[in-house]
């Protein structure tokens, strides 16, 4: 998963409070919270930017933690957001969603 | 609710941050129900650049759930644009319709853009009964085939059910469509004075043998012995309640721009289009008010035995004419789940002149007689 690409899913909904983001689903209107980390994870989480570049220029760089350790807890936590529909994961960029995109005036 | 969502409510209300808000889009509408208490016209509706423009400004805020309803949502031809433009902006979107506009294009795109709610109004399972009250002959047969239509699709699809004196016997079969469908149904009793404050919609609610009646459905409020239980003696912890979230985490904003409290609660607290909906929301005269006040504040009623209980709605209060005052409607709602007369209801039994006694008696069983009512019929959470 090292190389793999992560993006907010046109199915979740989300906000950052007081510094803590929350996630709902829409597949199953389910909410979430994320801790310090995970959070970073879901802020970076653009689909221009892959999973390791977050781990080790992000996590890495503002936790102390060991990069295999961040690597490790990242996958899991990819894999539970995908699980529930929240977060995409692809082993190419993904673009933003296109009903997202903004119209050329 | 889950813990999750009540820590994320309290969290916002310890913030001041506006959690939830409801935006009507329009007023226009393409049914004419008889108890709606809108002005169908339009008075110069926000254009689309102003709408995403103040969603920008709400997620800035805080918002995150966001319901975009009307007047009929679809009436707008930009709404799928301002939908589009909600969820880029990470919003939890529930939409109320009546679903006459949507077809497979416009279902797809609900769900490809991560609708969480879509919420459709039925009033009977009986096609004479729904269509007379919506004024629109077919209409059932339109909004049953919508439901169908987003199920179709995944989508989350939720059955508003209004009970009034002309639906009052339907709920039940209105039940067992929605468990054809494979939708939740909501039951829901709340009619609402207009919003320029005329109350005649008023007699369209349920009276009081009827509402006592569907208080004691095991079907509509889970535990009948818990839902009507007589309330605990007063408890002063009570009097440092807020009466809803209106003001405190939720508010209200119509298609010109106006932000309230709530949308049952019509005191104008400022316009985005003259400031902005952070200013408003963090500054406003009147939402500070509203903010301020608790259960201790009340005059009558923080010395109702109800006061604990009372589903008490400060709008309707704020209708009936003092935001501090009594919601009679509610007054009238506990009376029937309890049989105990509010404290407002037994000072309006108070003789007029020195001497005169109230015979509670008589009064009680006048009560019941006039009993309307404006919350949910559901447990709460």
């Amino acid at each position: 998963m090292k190389g793999c690409y992560v993006a907010k899913s046109p199915l979740a909904a989300s906000r950052e409070l007081d510094g803590e983001v929350f996630i709902m689903s829409s597949v199953n209107s389910t909410l979430f919270t994320l801790n310090d980390v995970a959070s970073l994870i879901w802020k970076s989480a653009d689909g221009a930017t892959s999973l390791q570049e977050i781990v080790e220029n992000k996590i890495c760089a503002e936790f102390e933690v060991e990069p295999s350790t961040a690597f490790a807890d990242a996958e899991y936590l990819v894999a539970e957001l995908v699980g529930h529909g929240v977060l995409l994961v692809a082993d190419h960029p993904i673009e933003p969603p296109s009903l997202f995109a903004r119209k050329k005036s | 609710m889950t813990a999750l969502m009540a820590e994320l409510n309290s969290r916002a209300l310890e913030l001041g941050v506006p959690l939830n808000a409801h935006l009507d889009v329009t007023y226009r509408c393409n049914e004419r129900c008889s108890h709606c208490y809108l002005d169908h016209d339009d008075h110069g509706e926000m254009t689309l650049a102003e709408i995403k423009d103040l969603l920008n400004q709400m997620a800035e805020a805080g918002v995150l759930f966001l319901t975009l309803s009307g007047g009929e949502v679809l009436m707008r031809m930009d709404f799928f644009e301002i939908l589009s433009h909600a969820r880029g902006l990470q919003f939890c979107v529930k939409i109320k319709t009546n679903g006459f506009m949507i077809h497979d294009k416009e279902a797809d795109r609900m769900r490809d853009l991560g609708v969480q709610e879509i919420r459709i109004s039925i009033y009977s399972h009986r096609a004479e009964v729904h269509d007379a009250i919506t004024n629109l002959p077919g209409s059932l047969k339109r909004s049953v085939a919508a439901i169908r239509l987003l199920k179709s699709r995944g989508l989350n699809v939720v059955i508003g059910n209004v009970l009034m004196r002309q639906n009052v016997t339907d709920y039940a079969g209105v039940k067992v469509l929605a468990r054809d469908l494979g939708v939740e149904v909501t039951t829901d009793p709340t009619i609402t004075p207009r919003m320029d404050g005329d109350r005649s919609l008023l007699e369209l609610g349920i009276r009081g043998p009827q509402l006592h009646k569907v208080f004691r459905d095991t079907e509509l409020v889970g535990n009948v012995e818990e839902f009507c239980a007589v309330p605990d003696a007063l408890d002063d912890s009570a009097m440092d309640n807020i009466a809803c979230s209106a003001g405190h985490t939720y508010c209200y904003i119509s298609p010109y721009g106006d932000v309230y409290p709530c949308v049952q609660f019509p005191l104008p607290c400022g316009n985005v289009r003259k400031d902005s909906f952070l200013d408003i929301w963090n500054n406003s005269i009147q939402l500070n008010e509203v903010r301020s006040i608790r259960a201790r504040d009340l005059p009558t009623c923080s010395s109702c035995s109800h006061v604990g209980s009372c589903s008490r709605c400060p709008g309707l209060a704020f209708m009936e004419g003092n935001m501090r005052g009594p919601s009679s409607l509610d007054c009238e709602k506990s009376f029937a789940r309890t049989g105990i007369p509010s404290a407002n209801m037994i000072a309006k039994t108070l003789p007029s002149r020195a001497g005169d006694q109230p015979d509670l008696l008589l009064h009680s069983a006048t009560f019941a007689s006039l009993v309307q009512i404006t919350t949910t019929l559901m447990p709460r959470d």
